[in-house]
This record gives C-alpha cells, sequence and structure tokens, in this order.
C-alpha cells in the first residue's frame, strides 16, 4: 500500500529543528532511516500528520572520540558503522551487531538513532546500548540531556524520548582492552527480527569477569538484562559448571511473552541457548 | 524548509541526466521513478522493504525505493537498472545470468543484479554462503535461488 497522506517538513538545522518540534511535536514523527517508519507509514500502522525528515541536519552523521566515550550522531546509518574503523576499536559490541540487522540494502540506509528512539524490542541496537551502559542524548529547544540506556527504554516502542526532543547521539564508554563481549541471535530467516538475542559486555581481569552485562532482546516488552545470571558471573572465572548454572538463571528469570507462532517456552529455553553459546565463546577467548 | 507542505520541487540526477521535479511528498522515489519518469525496471512489490524488487542506487549505495521519499532523493545522484545496464558495469553478471537460467518470470532479477554487483564490488571473491547472506534480502518466488547464487559465483571466480 500507499502511505496515508501527510506534509513534509525539513529543518536545515538542529536549531530549526528543535523550535518546530515544539511547535508540532505531538502530530510529526521524526522521519531519520524510514527504515521502520516508512514501511509502517505504507502498512498505514503509523499515520503522522508530518514527517519531519532531519536527513538535512549537519554535524548528525558524524562518529567521534573524546578522552572516554565514543559519540556516535543518531543520523549514522548501519552501513557507516560497519565501516568505521572508530566502531571496530572502541566499540567492537557493535561491530559485531549491525551485520545481524535485516539486509545490506537496508543498513545503508537505516540508523543508530533511528533504531533507539523506535525502541522496537527485537531490535539489536538498544540491547548493545543496554550492554554498553551507553548515553542517549537528547535535545530540546531549551538544550540537551543526557539518559543512561538503563532509563530510557520504558516498553513497547516507549522510551523517554518526547515529542519535543531529538535524539542526536549516543555516548558509548570507550572499550578498554581488558573489555570482552559477544553477540548473538537466534531468527527464522537471515536479516528477520530476533526470536530472542544476546549482547554481553564486561570486563576480563586475566580469566576473571568483572561487570558483565547480559542485554536480552526479543524476549520482552523492551531490551532487558539478566541481572540474577549477571550477579553469578561477577570475579569469576568461566567454567562448564559455571555457564550451566548462569544459563538455568537466566531462562528463570526471562519472562518473555506468550504468542501463537512462539511460545514463551521457546523463547525462553533460546535464551538460555544464546547465554550458553557466548559464555563459551568468550571463555575460549579467555584461555 | 520550515512550513510543512504537501509537495516539495526537488532537483537530482537520474542515470546521468539532470532531473527537476514538483512531486507530492507521499510519493516513494521508486513511484516517481517509474511512474513520472518511465523507468519502469524497478519494481514494486511488497511496499514494505521486504522484497527487496525496488532496489535502486542511491549515491553509491543500494537501497528500498519503496522506503524512501522521492523528495529525499534531493540532490541525490540515482542509478536504476536502466543506468546501470546502459553503463556496461554489470555485462558480466547479465551473461551469467542468463547462461546459468538464474530467472524465470524476472521480476526480482533487475534488484538482484545491482545487490550481486554491489557485493562484487566490496567483496571480488566471495563465498557461497557470502553470496546468500548479501542477497537475502531480495526475494525471489521462481528459482529457488540456487541457480542465481551460481551466477553470481561464477562472475566472482571469473575474477581468478
Amino acid at each position: 500500500m500507499k502511505a496515508p497522506d501527510f506534509a513534509y517538513l525539513r529543518p536545515n538545522t538542529l536549531e530549526e529543528a528543535v523550535a518546530a518540534l515544539g511547535r508540532f511535536g505531538d502530530d510529526a514523527r521524526i522521519l531519520a532511516g524510514g527504515q521502520t517508519l516508512m514501511a509502517l507509514q505504507n502498512f498505514r500502522m503509523a499515520s503522522a500528520e508530518i514527517l519531519f525528515d532531519i536527513n538535512w541536519i549537519p554535524g548528525l552523521s558524524d562518529i567521534h572520540e573524546e578522552p572516554d566515550c565514543l559519540v556516535i550522531g543518531s543520523l549514522v546509518r548501519y552501513a557507516g558503522l560497519e565501516a568505521s574503523s572508530l566502531i571496530e576499536r572502541d566499540a567492537p559490541l557493535l561491530s559485531e551487531a549491525v551485520g545481524h540487522i535485516a539486509h545490506p540494502a537496508v543498513r545503508n540506509r537505516g540508523t543508530i538513532g533511528g533504531s533507539l528512539a523506535l525502541g522496537d524490542p527485537a531490535a539489536e541496537m538498544p540491547a548493545c546500548m543496554l550492554a554498553l551502559n551507553a548515553e542517549m542524548v537528547l535535545c530540546d529547544a531549551n538544550g540537551e540531556r543526557r539518559v543512561p540506556a538503563d532509563e530510557f527504554f520504558l516498553g513497547l516502542y516507549e522510551t523517554t524520548l518526547r515529542p519535543d526532543e531529538i535524539l542526536t547521539a549516543v555516548r558509548i564508554p570507550k572499550a578498554r582492552p581488558s573489555q570482552c563481549y559477544a553477540f548473538d541471535e537466534v531468527a527464522r530467516r537471515r536479516g528477520d527480527f530476533a526470536l530472542a538475542g544476546l549482547a554481553i559486555a564486561g570486563k576480563a581481569e586475566g580469566s576473571a569477569l568483572h561487570s558483565v552485562r547480559l542485554a536480552y532482546f526479543g524476549v520482552a516488552d523492551r531490551p532487558v538484562l539478566a541481572v540474577s545470571a549477571m550477579a553469578m558471573l561477577e570475579g569469576q572465572s568461566l567454567t562448564a559448571e559455571l555457564i550451566d548454572r548462569v544459563r538455568e538463571a537466566a531462562i528463570g528469570e526471562l519472562d518473555p511473552p506468550d504468542d501463537p507462532a512462539t511460545p514463551a517456552a521457546y523463547r525462553r529455553h533460546l535464551g538460555g541457548v544464546l547465554v550458553a553459546r557466548l559464555l563459551g565463546q568468550l571463555r575460549e577467548r579467555l584461555l | 524548509m520550515t512550513e510543512p507542505s504537501k509537495t516539495v520541487q526537488m532537483a537530482l540526477r537520474v542515470n546521468r541526466e539532470s532531473v527537476e521535479a514538483t512531486v507530492p511528498v507521499r510519493r516513494n522515489l521508486v513511484d516517481f521513478l517509474r511512474d513520472d519518469l518511465g523507468l519502469t525496471g524497478s519494481h514494486v512489490g511488497c511496499e514494505h522493504g521486504v522484497c527487496g524488487a525496488c532496489t535502486v542506487v542511491v549515491d553509491g549505495a543500494i537501497m528500498r525505493g519503496c522506503l524512501m521519499l522521492a523528495v529525499q532523493a534531493d540532490g541525490c545522484e540515482i542509478e536504476t537498472i536502466e543506468g546501470a545496464d546502459q553503463s556496461g558495469r554489470l555485462a558480466a553478471l547479465q551473461a551469467a545470468f542468463h547462461r546459468r537460467n538464474a530467472l524465470q518470470c524476472g521480476f526480482c532479477t533487475p534488484a538482484m543484479l545491482l545487490t550481486a554487483a554491489a557485493l562484487l564490488e566490496q567483496n571480488s571473491k566471495p563465498s557461497r554462503d557470502e553470496i546468500r547472506d548479501y542477497l537475502s534480502g531480495n526475494f525471489c518466488r521462481c528459482t529457488g535461488y540456487q541457480e542465481i547464487v551460481d551466477a553470481v559465483a561464477e562472475v566472482a571466480g571469473a575474477d581468478t
């Protein structure tokens, strides 16, 4: 189908954009890469009065580094993440994850900010932000605020982003040499949404793990941390026995929804498979 | 542009020719190419980004023509299957598709060719798995993909 009728607004600067969002925010939806929004519009599952195209705003498409963090502009395309040597060096979890997103033609257009602002519970980037302790930078006419990933994702397609705000960047703590990470997902078809996925990031000192975050996606109404499984890993070295216990704990604390195509028990099972598989990979790397 | 509008005047290049047009903002890029410019080689399948039949090249990168508004191509360089064909850059792939019987109805073929060409530009020697992975966003309802992968693999091998 074709999208329902709408008007189109194309601000040329961030100042223009936040001023206009203040006026039209409730009727407007921000159009970034459009790889989800345009599909929803064409399906008529979304019907924004005004599409607010931020692609012309300069400065949102850069990746730059600060002493302790990478600042990724919200308009950076997935293909830009894939190609970036800064990302590969300082946020290798993202390099690993991005190839799982849809298909090359979609990755050439879709943006990291679009994925985060949409808050799809089965998407890869929100879970990576949660695993990496990233901060979202949100701008309105009065300035910016930073929201940690832990507080940003509220529910199904729901975030703390207000209608008069634009997500302009994410700030990701740089990976130290001691960072360990892993990523995988299970989907029915290549490039399809994950039935369940897992992003892991933490620190390894020798073989001992610290501050490991297990961020699941596709198993709840938002990306979620498996906190009791995480606690079991603190200060520990990975053994087959520990991995098995962590798997049991993760299965125990995941509470995925039941739907006709995918029973909750199956998603919970996948959650266990993924954590055992990825911790097994980490164990091999740390040997 | 600080006021919302329903039509936009734009200027772009399509297949190395300058084009100026005033388009309704609702019009998808692929519909603009087909209906306004008569370039019907880009096909409209699912209209929600899944089938890949609408693939066009925007500023050198393959994209979904159904998930981009025509107005968003303002200032861009667009190449469709017609332009890619005329340039000759697809000739080896086209010959291999022909030789291998890698199409039946042909609906997916323009997008398959543009996508396969994008893969070979990045990776001149992809494995069969890499070919399947890269083409996973392009649906074919006739061939079962085997011959398409064969054709792309043949061209990749011919580079040696």
